[in-house]
């Protein structure tokens, strides 16, 4: 950072702030007062938290403190305080998913990421603002609040990690968990020029996690730099028996990937991630990015994705028939709300959803539940799922001769809100990072420069199945040639 | 291509109460949407397996020991009705 005054504590990195605490020039719990201070002064502008978990916050840094002061700190998270999306189970913390419907549900259980983050001792500071049960791009269908973006709050700051992203951009969180469905880490990251990673399927639990669509669900970190987002994968990634979809592989030391050497690397550039109606200053800039790349050493070659093109239909069939069936247990009766007064058990139920669901959430179960239907599941689900399967072909072609695929992370910048009422142009918006999660792939997103009007734009690295290493790296050695990161917003 | 009737009967398979003008407005946004997704139409997948999960994944298995679970307590805590030891709902079976 060149600036002359000493950066606040609220502007540090993780690595930079345990590096402080280390040295003892500061302490975990001047950090998380300096944060909660700041959201005080700030979130009502922004809008990116539900709940502020002040005492719990204080309490786990006290306890960091405490073992800085013993010389035994936890590791590279120890004392650094988060924000946690409102789609993990907190204990004994409201966890609503930005829907009316689970309004007032307290948790008896931690999802296993909020638990491998608290065990590595970081401090959890809220939980954040998304779109109901992650269904959307921009915040703007939580049930409870908009959430801005710190870089011009007449705009969104994407979905359905907004809440999150602005955290982070706006310095009320040094780093925040988000889900990645359709796109919604890297996005929101991109429209908040913070850094956001989707790590492979299965590469992270997600016991705890609300579920939306089970096959598409990833658990993935907002950062500020690259180096953070390795730390916080290497502390929340590997095998857990509470959820059978995660993966025994070993993890490895992801920060310990990042060399700046990429010499040598083949990255592919999909010419279908570069469309004519495309914002020209996201063109730019990726084009320039993909220009930094080559200087660095990396092989860059075109190649192609043909099936790029049907990404959001396939999504916007498998995702909703996936939410139909798991929004089902929304019924009135275990937690959350409950409509009295209904003739029946199924009235009470079919009232229940009616006033707890928001339109959006409707939508997606009645369009589900229509693909899942009697007579139309082979025309909608089945085809989506062979299409799918086309989809992930295209992506092992790819890697059968390049390392990693660059491009952008959305054809556009930040939009404003209520810009885009109608649902297709806001589904739209995700073209370019649903394929990762269709074909289960890591992905990342990373701050490349700025549109004409200030707002940030996203570079996003594609890689193969389990190789969230080199995808770090090429992100890492980007960011380390370019100087993107010292601008910051306002608020 | 998807009419009233359609929306009304996919939305009490699914427990949703429309009002009139929810139901107006769900089916013509549904249209525009499926419109889009009938491109899906246009590939050709004579022959391609079907992708469920992105990474291949067989029955997870493990050792059938007791350990502890949610106590009972806690899994009513959130229930908006209760009586007792039980979830309570509106009668289903009449006397």
């Amino acid at each position: 950072m060149k600036t002359d005054a000493k950066p606040h504590l609220t502007q540090l990195t993780i690595h930079e702030l345990v590096d402080a605490y280390r040295a003892g020039s500061t302490t975990p719990t001047a950090a998380t007062e300096a944060y909660l201070a700041r959201i005080a002064a700030h979130d009502d502008k922004v809008g990116g938290y539900l709940t502020v978990t002040r005492e719990e916050a204080l309490a786990q840094a006290h306890a960091a403190d405490e073992r800085y002061r013993k010389g035994i700190p936890r590791g590279p998270l120890d004392g650094a305080p988060f924000a946690i999306k409102d789609v993990f189970c907190t204990r004994g913390i409201r966890t609503t998913c930005g829907s009316k419907i689970l309004d007032g549900f307290v948790p008896p259980y931690d999802a296993t990421v909020v638990t491998k983050l608290k065990e590595a001792g970081a401090v959890v500071l809220g939980k954040t603002n998304m779109d109901e049960f992650a269904m959307g791009s921009s915040t703007e269908h939580s049930g409870f609040k908009l959430t801005r973006n710190p870089w011009d709050l007449a705009r969104v700051p994407g979905g359905s990690s907004g809440g999150s992203a602005a955290a982070v951009a706006g310095d009320l969180a040094v780093a925040a968990l988000g889900t990645d469905t359709g796109g919604s880490v890297r996005q929101p990251a991109a429209f908040c020029g913070v850094v956001g990673l989707k790590p492979t399927y299965g590469r992270v639990s997600r016991y705890g996690l609300v579920a939306f669509a089970s096959s598409l669900d990833h658990v993935g970190p907002l950062t500020r730099d690259v180096q953070d987002a390795a730390l916080v994968l290497e502390t929340i990634a590997g095998l857990d028996p509470h959820d059978s979809t995660s993966v025994p592989e070993a993890v490895p030391h992801y920060a310990a990937a990042l060399t700046g050497d990429v010499r040598g690397i083949k990255i592919g550039v999909p010419k279908e991630y570069f469309t004519p109606g495309m914002d020209p200053d996201v063109q730019r800039s990726v084009r320039e990015a993909i220009a930094v790349l080559e200087k660095l050493g990396a092989a860059t070659e075109e190649i192609s994705l043909p099936m790029t093109d049907y990404g959001i239909a396939v999504y916007y069939i498998i995702a909703p028939a996936e939410a139909s069936s798991n929004l089902a247990r929304y019924d009135g009766v275990k937690y959350g709300l409950r409509v009295p007064g209904g003739k029946d058990l199924i009235d009470m139920v079919s009232r229940t959803r009616a006033a707890g669901f928001g339109a959006e959430v409707k939508r997606r179960i009645v369009l589900g539940t229509y693909a899942l239907s009697a007579g139309y599941y082979d025309a909608y689900y089945g085809r989506a799922q062979k299409v799918r399967t086309l989809v992930r072909r295209d992506f092992e072609r790819a890697f059968a001769r390049v390392d990693l695929i660059v491009a952008p992370t959305t054809p556009g910048v930040a939009f404003r809100h209520g810009e885009r009422e109608d649902p297709l142009s806001m589904y739209l918006n995700d073209v370019f990072t649903v394929g990762a999660d269709l074909a289960g792939l890591p992905g990342i997103s990373v701050r490349c420069g700025f549109s004409a009007a200030g707002l940030p734009i996203g570079l996003q690295v594609i890689g193969r199945a389990f190789d969230e290493s080199r995808v770090l790296r090429v992100a890492h050695a980007y960011e380390q040639a370019t100087s993107w990161l010292e601008k910051r917003p306002q608020l | 291509m998807i009419g009233d009737k359609d929306v009304e009967h996919v939305a009490r398979l699914a427990r949703l109460a429309l009002t009139e003008s929810e139901r107006a407005r769900m089916r013509e946004q549904l249209s525009a949407i499926l419109q889009y997704i009938d491109k899906l139409k246009a590939v050709d997948v004579e022959g391609v397996e079907p992708t469920s999960h992105a990474v291949p994944l067989l029955n997870v298995m493990r050792d059938d020991e007791p350990a502890p679970c949610l106590p009972q307590s806690e899994a009513l805590a959130n229930a908006p009705d209760r009586v007792g030891e039980f979830f309570r709902v509106p009668r289903i079976i009449e006397d």
